[in-house]
């Protein structure tokens, strides 16, 4: 299987779509809007400090992420190009107006506990990256199907950071105590030095699969080339 | 017969070498930390010596595991990464749990010296990042402190020494109550000032019978050690002249406005970390100015630091805050304490 390396910048929206074969896919783990785009980190460093904060908030994100890829998606081609950003963020922030007193009605726990974070939504910059890259330029289903996959590539990360800081910060997975009640908590995770001790190790470690990954498929990419097109490679 | 051509070599300065190298400098600096983690020993007891000795391992395996990893002849034969982790182990309470040193020795050397690219790279003194991370993890454990000269301390350990990983210690007040000599208190001289107004007596402090970490309570010893190094040209006395005479400056100042509420600079000088963050963390000579200004003002900006965290912060210690804070501004400090170049003319006078 050779696989193509992983695009990672997202700012010049051409390379975006050139690899963008699957947008689901693209989303969840080619491109990951955390691992990859080292984008949204506002959010990725202050609300991971217990799974159940980071979970909701990935989910939150999702749902602003669907909604506004697939407005925007409708209508990319009456709005004038000059207004277009303007557009965007209206329509942004009328999903996250919506996520707002939906989380509210649902838990109100959990919107204590998300705080301001629910309104800066509207400032996460893989949204209106998406919308600028993606939505914009593309038919309203793989619009919609690239929301999915971005928003729950983000609510991913956010588990997996929330993961490490919980159970090392509070010696808990989703509140349940894992090394019992004598657990030496490891504070500083639920600080924010923690948050970025915890995205700095799930940043190496994928980036170190990636890597691992990229070469075992060169390599046997290599492998099977005949001996001439190997000297090219290398010059 | 045809001489050999002359051989021109172009080469940028330094030209003359001292003949010294990394090596004898970082082992003469081990030496001069011998007697303190000796005297450490003599203080606390067996403890003080398995933090040490769990420290100085674990430094020295993570250099290794690391040098290993990334394809490079392993550095630990430099000596640099033996001084590193005694000198955490010489921050850090006698009673602190094994595991957690472990942690702290992985923390100081892996992000706080190899991540930067090893020796002479380090923007921070390693020993303190360590001891920073500990100290933001672990805040009840590290200001757990335990009786000096305890009955039976070379016999037993501090119970919270062997501590589970990952559990946590249990209280030490029972096993303080039944070891501690009449007036020897678990609590450092600057937790007993700031939360008990209690001023430890200047002779307890300078020859080092009290409380504290396991090598910073004798200033007496700590002086003379250092003076062993500046003797032998291989630290420079400027930065740890400056940051005492920094501390005791600003303490007198306060002193002076309060002198109930704030004490008096010899208190100030004496207690807490001070002279052994003054003279083996702040001279670290990677991450220290090289200019003579910029060691003056690099050292006096340290001093001034630590007594307004001891004095206003919430903590009762500042040294490893103030040590790691003018870490970050030497290079702003170089940049701005360049000397004259010979002949050159500033840009004014040019015009």
């Amino acid at each position: 299987m050779s696989e193509q390396p992983a695009v990672v910048s997202c700012h010049a929206p051409g390379t975006a779509l050139a690899a963008a074969d699957n947008p689901f896919l693209n989303g969840l783990w080619k491109q990951n809007p955390v691992f990859v785009q080292v984008l949204g980190m506002c959010p990725t460093l202050a609300i991971t400090n217990s799974v159940r904060n980071a979970f909701a908030m990935g989910l939150a994100t999702t749902f602003v992420l669907v909604c506004s890829n697939g407005l925007v998606s409708m209508v990319r081609k009456m709005v004038p190009k000059q207004v277009r950003i303007a557009t965007y963020i209206a329509i942004i922030a009328t999903s996250v107006t919506v996520v707002d007193y939906l989380v509210k009605a649902v838990s109100i726990g959990v919107y204590k506990a998300l705080g301001a974070y629910i309104p800066l939504i509207v400032a996460n910059c893989i949204i209106l990256e998406r919308a600028e890259a993606f939505a914009g330029k593309k038919a309203v289903i793989p619009s919609m199907l690239d929301g999915l996959g971005m928003g729950l590539g983000f609510a991913f990360a956010l588990t997996c950071l929330g993961t490490v800081r919980e159970v090392l910060g509070a010696g808990t997975f989703l509140g349940v105590p894992l090394f019992g009640h004598n657990f030496e908590p490891w504070v500083l995770f639920l600080l924010p030095p923690g948050g970025f001790i915890s995205l700095a190790i799930w940043l190496l470690t994928f980036t170190l699969w990636r890597q691992r990954r990229a070469s075992v498929a060169a390599s046997r990419a290599e492998a099977r080339r005949p001996a001439p097109a190997l000297a090219e490679v290398r010059s | 017969m045809s001489a050999a051509p002359p051989v021109i070599e172009v080469r940028t300065s330094p030209h003359l070498h001292s003949g010294r190298s990394v090596n004898s400098i970082m082992r003469n600096v081990v030496y001069a930390l011998l007697p303190l983690c000796a005297y450490s020993v003599w203080l606390f007891g067996l403890s003080a010596l398995a933090v040490l000795a769990m420290s100085t391992a674990c430094c020295l395996l993570t250099e290794h595991l690391i040098c290993r990893l990334s394809g490079r002849e392993t550095t630990v034969g430099d000596w640099s990464v033996v001084i590193t982790g005694l000198l955490l182990g010489l921050t850090l309470p006698p009673g602190f749990p094994l595991w957690m040193v472990a942690a702290g020795s992985f923390i100081a050397v892996a992000p706080g010296k190899m991540l930067f690219g090893g020796l002479g790279f380090n923007a921070f003194n390693p020993a303190l990042v360590g001891r920073a991370f500990l100290q933001a993890a672990f805040p009840v454990a590290i200001t757990a402190y335990t009786p000096a000269l305890a009955l039976h301390r070379f016999s037993e350990l501090i119970p919270s020494t062997l501590a589970i990983p990952l559990i946590k210690a249990g209280p030490l007040a029972g096993w303080i109550a039944r070891v501690r000599v009449d007036t020897f208190s678990g609590a450092t001289p600057l937790m007993l000032r700031k939360f008990d107004h209690v001023t430890t007596d200047s002779w307890t402090l300078f020859l080092g019978a009290r409380a504290g970490s396991a090598g910073e309570t004798s200033a007496l010893l700590i002086l003379l050690c250092g003076a062993y190094l500046v003797a032998r040209k291989m630290m420079d006395w400027r930065i740890t002249a400056a940051m005492l005479g920094g501390a005791a400056l600003t303490a007198s100042l306060f002193h002076l406005a309060d002198p109930v509420r704030y004490p008096g600079p010899v208190f100030v000088l004496l207690s807490g970390g001070l002279v052994l963050g003054a003279t083996f963390m702040a001279t670290d000579p990677v991450a220290s100015p090289v200019t003579p200004l910029g060691m003056w003002i690099y050292g006096a900006l340290m001093g001034l630091i630590t007594v307004v965290i001891r004095f206003e912060g919430g903590l009762a210690e500042g040294v490893m805050y103030a040590i790691l804070l003018g870490n970050a501004l030497s290079p702003l400090i170089d940049n701005v304490t360049q000397p004259r170049i010979y002949g050159a003319r500033s840009r004014e006078a040019a015009r």
